[in-house]
């Protein structure tokens, strides 16, 4: 029983870290870019999110808005500064985005100080679900149902419909969907807006769950880049399954071992890159 | 009659490389124009020069009143120049369908049924992957996406290569309807017979430049403009 708690717990962690992880995946399939600073808006999410609840605004109002804004930071950056190096190597990428990340982290210890804070659970899910002996905290249950839903409204959109299509063409061949009458530049934008809005909604619902501090979007940084490498770079299913993969390892371990929690992680991405570089759903 | 597109003075680089030397050209509304040359002497740059695919450096583009030489490509599809490209341009990771579906524009005179009744292998494979295509499938989901993408000039190039004579007569047929749709098309072509059949006129390129113009009856008697520029001898 206590096992299936931790299941369940690692499902709800590993729904977050796809949201936070598929805008990363996506934008490296279409436009094979390196994005360093993508930690960066899963901590402005968190702290957009913070610091409206602060202010009395309700929490179902303040995480769309901070995912709106975060989303709009985003696509504003990639017209101003990030489009003018995709073309460069990707070392040029790194050090790009790593100065960007650094300097959001730090305009964030500016504006809200190094100490970081506590964002309460919204009322509507602040209590426990008790079956049995099994008590479970309701807001995250809410996280995995609402994350689900989203996850099947985004693969819909991304399989189902034909803009999602344009985005699978463009990161295919940017050419050829530009030879079709389609504004890659702009689509480019959306993309980059859009998946570091997703970064930034897994943080405003994280907020809850474990606070708002100033080095949140690094450590969010090294699980996105995990989770993307485990699942295969590009791939939206591979971030899906990755993502809970390694939630539930780190909740499971949590119980088992703490110590090794990370531990494990490191050493199945080690393994995946060793058997399967590709990832485990990346595509060739 | 009417010129759709003319193309003067077009000069274009890949790299260091100076590969258009200052191509002139036109296109007239109904017409079929063969581009013809050895490899390398420019005749896909000319057609990717046109469609913004490559920037020309110097030159003139004129398309409807507009001078269009340096547009993106996004531009001069939306414009209704649309390119047919040597190596088809298909999306693998799309199905045949969803290829489909994302050229679709409001306002051409094709729509879906139009594609798959005029290629039914098409609808037969709608849901493979445009990966999974033979070379022949693929030439004709790389038109039928030109079509439904309303366009006012076409561009293929090289479109029968490599293709099994059954498909060659099956795709020659469909690009002469195409042009009797009112459809002008530019055309590179190295096979000689598919020239034949097809071309209005013929513009013979060599190093970058326009070598040689011929309207079909004079270049059909024409063998040594034939044996010069093409190194071919009559058949």
């Amino acid at each position: 029983m206590t096992y299936l708690f931790q299941i369940l717990n690692g499902i709800g962690l590993g729904m977050l870290y796809f949201l936070l992880a598929v805008g990363l995946s996506v934008i490296f399939g279409l436009l094979q870019f390196v994005n360093f600073a993508h930690g960066a808006f899963y901590l402005l999410g968190a702290y957009f999110t913070y610091d409206l609840v602060e202010r009395g605004v309700s929490f179902w109002v303040a995480m769309p808005v901070a995912a709106v804004l975060v989303t709009l930071i985003a696509a504003a950056t990639e017209i101003v500064l990030l489009r003018r190096i995709y073309k460069l190597p990707h070392t040029f990428h790194i050090l790009v985005t790593v100065g960007l990340a650094l300097m959001i982290q730090e305009l964030a210890i500016i504006a809200w100080g190094p100490l970081g804070g506590n964002v309460p659970a919204p009322e509507a899910f602040n209590g426990v679900i008790i079956i049995g002996n099994f008590v479970y905290p309701e807001y995250r249950l809410f996280v995995i149902v609402f994350t689900a839903i989203l996850a099947g409204a985004l693969w819909w959109v991304l399989e189902g419909t034909r803009v999602g299509a344009v985005v699978r063409a463009g990161s295919e061949s940017a050419e050829n969907t530009a030879l079709l009458g389609y504004n890659t530049l702009r689509i480019n934008s959306a993309v980059f807006g859009l998946g570091a809005g997703l970064a930034g909604l897994a943080g405003a619902l994280a907020a809850p769950i474990r606070g708002v501090e100033p080095f949140m979007g690094l450590e969010a940084l090294g699980i996105a880049f995990i989770v993307v490498v485990i699942g295969g770079m590009g791939s939206y299913t591979g971030a899906l399954l990755a993502g809970i993969l390694v939630g539930v390892t780190q909740s499971v371990m949590a119980s088992l071992w703490p110590e090794g929690a990370r531990l494990m992680i490191y050493l199945g991405m080690a393994l995946v890159i060793v058997t399967m570089p590709r990832g485990l759903l990346g595509r060739a | 009659m009417t010129v759709a597109l003319q193309v003067e003075n077009l000069n274009a680089f890949y790299g260091k490389s100076h590969i258009l030397q200052g191509v002139s050209l036109e296109v007239r509304e109904g017409e079929i124009v063969a581009l013809l040359g050895r490899n390398g002497a420019g005749k896909s740059t000319t057609l990717r020069s046109i469609c913004g695919a490559l920037t020309p450096a110097r030159g003139a583009i004129r398309y409807k009143g507009n001078d269009i030489a340096g547009w993106p490509a996004y531009r001069a599809a939306q414009a209704g120049l649309l390119l047919v490209p040597e190596n088809r341009g298909i999306f693998n990771l799309l199905t045949v369908e969803e290829n489909l579906r994302i050229s679709e524009r409001k306002g051409s005179p094709w729509v879906l049924g139009d594609i798959y009744r005029m290629f039914p292998r098409l609808e037969e494979r709608k849901r493979n992957g445009g990966g999974q295509l033979s070379g022949g499938e693929q030439q004709m989901l790389s038109i039928a996406r030109a079509l439904l993408n309303n366009p006012r000039l076409l561009m293929l190039d090289e479109p029968v290569e490599g293709l099994a004579p059954v498909i060659v007569d099956e795709i020659v047929n469909q690009v002469i309807e195409i042009r009797n749709k009112g459809i002008p098309i530019l055309l590179v072509e190295q096979n000689l017979a598919v020239c034949g059949k097809l071309a209005d006129r013929n513009y013979i390129i060599e190093l970058g430049r326009v070598a040689y113009s011929a309207d079909a009856a004079t270049f059909a008697k024409d063998d040594g403009a034939r044996d010069r520029f093409l190194g071919v001898k009559a058949e």
